[in-house]
């Protein structure tokens, strides 16, 4: 729906002029409200409550039809939550209801992380239309509208006020979604009793600074029922499907031995409350609040996370164009960058393994030379000695062929050893 | 998107059918939706373009029973262009407590010049850059005020000859049919007779289907009563039109028409001409319908030319030549094309470590053959030294063997040459004696 249209008239220069005539124009408010019958509406509700509260049966009664739930277990490991959607139609109005509840909320023994599968719930659906929204060919007005509308957070009757769970609950989804406390199983809290728990409970979150829902009170035609409405906050709900005779009526009530609790009576509980302010007064404009206020503040928060900015650093507007094209351009020098670093490091790797090796290379070599060296002073000292031995036998033949010649020599010797007297007496 | 929860997104919705037993309330639904609309108020901007003369400013001061154009503010006409140019007036005007803010567009000079090649040009710019900023407004992070100022009609005025378009009425509404819906009206339809305006209606429609003119087309409804409507509608296209400023008295009414010499042109007898029909159609009935129009499909078309080209501006430009537009957004494409690069990067990378590999591990296998074979070229020369060495001791073993045996035989030799001398000394002596 075009709900972009505001209230712009203060801005423009315009000429009020007076018409003549019936000119016709004011049936476009029912030409803007035929088109949107014919479209069908969307309405989706959160569920959020302990396992066996009565969402179910207040959804239900509410709605005046069975929706199908199977009955939870206290034993989930964690909060799951269950959507379903039905088509109902009511005179000529075509709703598409969607409904969510919480399955095993507040039953684990560490609650600690309970809120989380809701928030994720709810910016999922929120993400699913920005998605939509971004695309480049897109259908906003046939896509069906998922986000969560409103929140019906049931607080339990036990206890004089509000649980931990429920304030931190709340407080995690207050900024996301609208949030209307109901006091579930009403019938259990006597009135003066649940005087006090209404107090308590607005004080409490008052003081925690739990923004829930108001009820608008802008527009004359409903701002009296709403300011009241405003007042008896949490509404105290009961429900039931059955119906119970009581006088000559048969009437939704839950009976009990001492007397009947009906659902529709304002002096027992707040469902008609309830029903009024949801459906029939303020549907249009929960609807509105979450597209204008909660859908924007989250596409806000998405579209700065990823670096989209309104004005540039010298204030300058940027155009959807230039935005794109700067993101575009960044994103490819953030590309081309990585790319670099890649080559770079592959270089610097080689380099560093080149050096490595060439260093190895080296070692090598100087081993070798060493270890040649080693081989040269070997062959010397071996080349010495063999000199060496060389000499020796050329000595000993010098000696061997001196004996011999001696021997000789003797041997002459002895055979003339008279002329030598001889020659030694004369 | 964690696990929490049934994925909407992948699954289709499964909706049931339930009956209500009873009242619920949701059916004031519209009545929230009427009341919420009344207290934003409307807004529409209305184009005209024609020559000069036909009767536009007349037309709308008679459509809207104001005096838009006044003495005061004169209509385009009395403002005599060189060249084309695009202004807009706003006025607010109330009625019902419906509130509307409506701007007109002029176009003075349109069509007037001796030569009026691309004067739809300054035309087709102010669409744009309406649709420009609406689209910028719309894409901002913080989103606040979105007016619209985007084109919502364009009535084009026909000179009424009689004889069929005139080669610039083709060429404009061929150039503007998919830009802003166009509704072609015969201006001065008071100068044609029933028959000739008929002829003229016949024509000009066949020109339109024969060059592809797509005018603003009624919607198709439910509803059968409003479906005769419209074709009865459809059968009086284009419709003519008379407009004035002047209040005649006919029969003792009071009507808006033109005195004649020979009667009363009536502006909204609808046996005199099509006005009645003009008006209830573009304000009455299909008003907000042409918004819805502008919105979702003229703007829509813009939109996705516009983000298409910037998505496809990248030094990519073979992907503009592939196939239909893709329905993602530039961000989504740009994620896309992340994520290709990375598996990109990781193949390069792991082609380039393959490379790597094999050139380290080739030139360590070089490295640990040469010191093999150095290795190896060191123990043979070990080895053949070890040898020389064991050759020279064996030698030298021999040798020395050699040597003290001699010397040993040479001591033996001498000693008993001593003692065979010493005899032979000790004999001489004795036997001299």
């Amino acid at each position: 729906m075009a709900a972009n249209e505001v209230d712009v008239f203060a801005h423009e220069e315009k000429r009020n002029l007076e018409l003549g005539g019936h000119v016709g124009f004011d049936s476009l408010p029912d030409q803007l409200v035929s088109k949107s019958v014919t479209q069908g509406f969307c309405f989706n509700i959160l569920c959020v409550g302990e396992t066996g509260i009565g969402k179910s049966t207040l959804m239900n009664t509410l709605f005046n039809t069975t929706f199908e739930n199977e009955e939870a277990s206290h034993y989930q490991s964690e909060v799951q939550l269950r959507p379903q959607t039905y088509d109902l139609q009511e005179s000529n109005v075509n709703l598409k209801l969607t409904v969510v509840h919480t399955v095993g909320f507040g039953d684990q023994i560490n609650k600690g992380q309970s809120h989380k599968p809701i928030l994720d719930y709810i910016d999922a659906q929120f993400e699913r239309y920005l998605e939509e929204e971004l695309k480049i060919r897109r259908s906003l007005f046939n896509c069906h509208d998922t986000r969560i509308h409103i929140c019906l957070y049931f607080i339990a009757p036990t206890g004089h006020s509000l649980k931990s769970l429920d304030l931190v609950t709340m407080k995690k989804l207050d900024s996301k979604v609208n949030i209307i406390p109901v006091i579930a199983k009403a019938d259990t809290v006597s009135k003066s009793e649940l005087d006090k728990l209404k107090i308590k409970i607005m004080s409490e979150l008052v003081s925690n600074g739990v923004q829930i829902y108001q009820f608008p009170t802008e527009d004359e035609a409903v701002a009296e029922i709403n300011t009241s409405m405003n007042t008896h906050l949490p509404f105290a709900v009961v429900g039931s499907v059955e119906d119970v005779k009581v006088g000559n009526k048969m009437v939704k009530a839950r009976l009990y031995p001492w007397g009947s609790v009906q659902v529709e009576n304002e002096n027992h509980c707040d469902f008609v409350k309830l029903r009024e302010m949801l459906l029939r007064v303020n549907m249009e404009d929960l609807r509105e609040q979450t597209h204008a206020r909660h859908y924007e503040l989250y596409r806000r928060c998405k579209l700065e996370e990823m670096g989209f900015k309104d004005t540039g650093p010298d204030s300058q507007s940027f155009s959807l164009q230039e935005t794109y094209e700067a993101k575009r351009k960044e994103f490819l020098v953030d590309l081309q960058r990585k790319e670099e670093e890649m080559r770079q490091m592959f270089v610097s790797k080689v380099k560093e393994t080149e050096a490595e090796l060439k260093e190895k290379e080296k070692e090598l070599h100087e081993r070798f030379e060493q270890l040649k060296r080693m081989h040269q002073d070997e062959k010397k000292n071996l080349e010495e000695k063999r000199r060496d031995l060389e000499e020796e036998m050329n000595a000993f033949n010098r000696r061997k062929v001196a004996a011999e010649t001696l021997m000789g020599q003797a041997l002459q010797g002895c055979s003339q050893p008279f002329k030598k007297d001889k020659d030694k007496k004369n | 998107m964690g696990p929490y929860y049934i994925d909407l997104h992948k699954t289709a919705v499964q909706t049931q059918q339930k009956s209500l037993e009873g009242y619920v309330g949701f059916a004031s639904l519209p009545n929230q939706v009427y009341r919420k609309s009344v207290k934003r108020g409307f807004e529409f901007t209305l184009m005209v373009v024609g020559e000069s003369g036909l009767g536009k400013s007349t037309l709308i001061n008679s459509l809207f029973l104001t005096d838009l154009y006044s003495l005061e503010y004169p209509g385009p006409s009395h403002r005599i262009k060189k060249t084309v140019q695009v202004e807009q007036s706003k006025v607010l005007i109330k009625e019902g407590g419906v509130q509307l803010l409506l701007t007109i567009v002029d176009t003075p000079g349109f069509g007037d010049a001796v030569d009026n090649s691309n004067c739809w040009q300054p035309i087709i710019d102010h669409i744009d850059s309406k649709f420009e900023d609406y689209l910028n407004s719309e894409s901002r992070v913080n989103r606040r005020q979105m007016p619209d100022s985007r084109i919502h009609c364009c009535l084009y005025f026909i000179a009424p000859s009689g004889h069929g378009l005139k080669p610039l009425d083709i060429e404009f509404m061929k150039r503007l049919h998919e830009k802003v819906n166009v509704i072609p009206l015969i201006a001065k339809a008071d100068t044609l007779t029933p028959e000739e305006c008929q002829q003229f209606k016949k024509q000009i429609m066949r020109e339109i289907l024969e060059h592809k003119i797509k005018i603003y087309e009624f919607p198709e409804t439910d509803d059968e009563e409003e479906n005769k409507l419209v074709k009865k509608i459809k059968d009086k296209l284009p419709l003519a039109v008379v407009g004035s400023n002047t209040i005649i008295e006919v029969n003792s009414k009071r009507v808006r028409g033109r005195q004649y010499p020979w009667g009363v042109a009536e502006v909204e007898n609808s046996d005199h001409c099509d006005f009645t029909i003009l008006r209830d159609m573009l304000i009455r009935t299909h008003m907000q319908d042409l918004k819805d129009v502008t919105n979702n499909v003229h703007y829509e078309n813009y939109r996705s030319r516009k983000l298409a080209a910037v998505t496809y501006n990248g030094p990519d430009n073979n992907r503009a030549a592939k196939g239909p537009l893709s329905t993602k957004s530039p961000l989504a494409q740009m994620e896309e094309e992340r994520r290709d690069h990375v598996t990109k990067m990781k193949k390069m990378e792991m082609e380039m470590e393959q490379v790597f590999e094999m050139k380290v591990k080739e030139k360590v296998q070089k490295l640990k053959d040469s010191e093999a074979e150095l290795q190896r070229r060191h123990e043979q020369m070990k080895k053949n030294l070890e040898a020389q060495h064991r050759e020279l001791e064996d030698k030298r073993r021999v040798f020395e063997d050699e040597r003290s045996n001699w010397e040993a035989n040479q001591r033996l030799e001498q000693q008993k040459m001593e003692a065979s001398r010493t005899l032979e000394k000790n004999k001489k002596k004795g036997k001299i004696f």
